[in-house]
């Protein structure tokens, strides 16, 4: 299915929630608004004509200059109909959520798809964005003591943890190599 | 007698509420394993909650490793990230390379050569038999088998020297580069790899001798740590841990890249005990299918290979004029079949020369995710079989 048809779909059943599409380029996305978005992801993965039953990866961007924090969530469809015959079609889209940069809050998705969990820390822990009905959300790979959120624009490097001193190059808090 | 054991076992994947029937009731007790043990591949910790030899739950505590890739990924230009990414997956620096340079291909519109594609598609799948022999070695020590691991390694060495050949380097290539790949082939290098896969296909039986058919393995690791396809797709689970669970889907099928297209190979995949060779009491989605899956893996490799030296074209290796390379305002996200699974880069751009984003999918980080949801209600030797047989690589779980 064309990227413009699944934005059609989406449009005339969410209607305002879907705030933007960008069809055109190499990579489909829709954007949507945050409070419809636990619904959105159901019919997403559910809907017959939808059915992305793979959450590839959920990318937590910082647009600095926007005072805005976004995921970029893709999402791909494998048939499991005839699992034993080879699958050779499928279908990629993507999704892309913003919210704001002072108190960044996504709702997750978790419960739509499993592999939300562990990427949602990922993004809770080095974007510090908040996603409520999340069942646990902690850091992942930072320490649990990590202070800050290390993929933020703004983000300035420790020079000491529990006693340890960390330089970085020319002793630059926010090193550029 | 063994055989009837098997058979008469019920079908389920592990025989749960042993209690019921009589077993002693012990204090549970929180155990850490890892993160320095020899069956984690790795500094993973997991916290297991057990109750004498059963493990109740299980929970992985991962981050060792973490160097922040993504960040040092917005701050160099994407030919400077290259050798960031042998790192990530060092058993498989081949295909993290590919990964890597054709995100940045598709988002700044180059085209390849065809013998650069060509050769890419030979080192990714070299690199592919490369790390399954690590897979396979290292699962056999998991399970208490010595022996196989050194024959792994032995033709794995042949392997990283036919690489150090071609690129001087044995694990971190950095070779395959943006628009093509850095060195052209050494002379003799063609008919050194076609002497390897002479040679490399008979060992293929020995290692089914030696390990897949050896009758305490299979017993290790059939019915256990048996993952459904659907479950396998909502944790994000690819690659051989996703074809083990009996779905023929690879993306070197469905969306090719470099040119798969015009190769002939199967994808394999987990087939239920009795069919074909399979031993008896194997179940699609076990730990044994997800070691088996590798196996086949390793013939279709050698195939792709063949084709590839077959009719390897002349010319350039790598695209002209990426000298000053801008990235265009705009993004992308592309995923390849690496060893592991589906890798995956995101690149946003932003009209400089640097990225303004960069994030890596990493296949391990994905399966490993399951961990808690299947080692549940089994016996502790049951978890090195299961973590063991994801086959997880920590640097690209943490990047």
């Amino acid at each position: 299915m064309a990227p413009e048809e699944i934005c059609q779909i989406l449009k005339s059943k969410f209607g305002e929630a879907i705030v933007a599409a960008d069809v055109g380029g190499g990579h489909p996305c829709a954007q949507v608004a945050s409070e419809r978005w636990l619904d959105i992801a159901l019919f997403l993965r559910e809907d017959s004509r939808m059915r992305f039953n793979l959450l590839r990866s959920i990318t937590a961007l910082d647009l600095l200059a926007d005072e805005k924090l976004a995921c970029v969530y893709d999402l791909m469809r494998v048939s499991t109909e005839r699992p034993t015959e080879l699958i050779t079609e499928t279908c990629e889209f993507a999704v892309r959520i913003e919210t704001d940069r002072s108190a960044p809050s996504i709702p997750s998705v978790a419960s739509v798809w499993a592999t939300a969990d562990w990427h949602e820390r990922e993004a809770f822990d080095l974007m510090g964005i908040d996603f409520p009905g999340h069942p646990e959300l902690r850091r992942i790979l930072c320490p649990d003591d990590w202070v800050g959120h290390p993929l933020r624009k703004d983000y300035e490097f420790p020079l000491e943890y529990h006693g340890i001193p960390a330089t970085t190059e020319f002793e630059l808090t926010n090193p550029r190599h | 007698m063994a055989d009837t054991v098997l058979e008469s076992k019920p079908d389920v994947l592990i025989d749960h509420d042993r209690r019921e029937q009589g077993d002693l009731c012990t204090e549970e007790m929180l155990i850490n394993m890892g993160p320095q043990h020899p069956s984690t591949h790795g500094v993973l910790r997991i916290v297991l909650r057990t109750d004498g030899e059963m493990v109740l739950d299980a929970v992985p505590h991962i981050g060792y490793l973490h160097r922040c890739a993504e960040k040092i990924g917005e701050s160099l230009p994407p030919y400077q990230f290259i050798p960031y990414t042998d790192r990530m997956d060092y058993l498989a620096g081949m295909n993290n390379n590919q990964a890597f340079a054709i995100a940045v291909e598709r988002l700044c519109g180059i085209e390849v050569p065809q013998r650069a594609q060509a050769m890419r598609v030979i080192f990714a799948e070299l690199n592919r038999i490369a790390s399954h022999l690590v897979a396979l070695g290292t699962y056999g020590l998991d399970m208490g088998a010595f022996t196989p691991f050194l024959y792994c390694f032995r033709e794995r060495e042949m392997l990283l020297d036919l690489f150090e050949a071609a690129c001087g380097a044995r694990l971190t290539y950095s070779y395959l580069i943006v628009g093509g790949v850095h060195d052209d082939l050494p002379t003799g290098w063609i008919e050194r790899c076609l002497e390897f896969l002479d040679y490399f296909e008979a060992k293929i039986t020995d290692y089914n001798n030696l390990l897949s058919f050896n009758h305490i393995f299979v017993k290790r690791t059939s019915r256990v740590g048996v993952i459904s396809v659907d479950e396998a797709l909502a944790y994000g689970l690819t690659g051989p841990c996703l074809r083990a669970s009996g779905l023929r889907w690879d993306l070197r099928k469905t969306l090719p890249y470099d040119g798969y297209e015009t190769y002939d190979f199967e994808v394999p995949i987990g087939e239920p005990g009795g069919s074909g060779d399979i031993p008896r009491g194997v179940i699609v989605g076990d730990c044994w299918s997800r070691y088996y899956v590798r196996v086949l893996e390793m013939t279709q490799s050698m195939r792709i290979v063949r084709q590839a030296l077959d009719r390897l074209p002349d010319g350039e290796i790598v695209a002209p004029k990426l000298k000053n390379l801008k990235l265009p305002d705009d993004e992308c996200y592309v995923e390849i079949e690496n060893p592991r699974g589906q890798l995956g880069f995101y690149i946003r751009g932003d009209g400089s020369a640097i990225p303004a984003r960069v994030k890596a999918r990493g296949p391990s980080f994905c399966n490993l995710s399951i961990t808690r949801l299947i080692c549940r209600n089994l016996l502790l030797a049951d978890v090195p079989a299961i973590i063991g047989s994801f086959d997880v690589v920590m640097g690209e779980v943490d990047r």
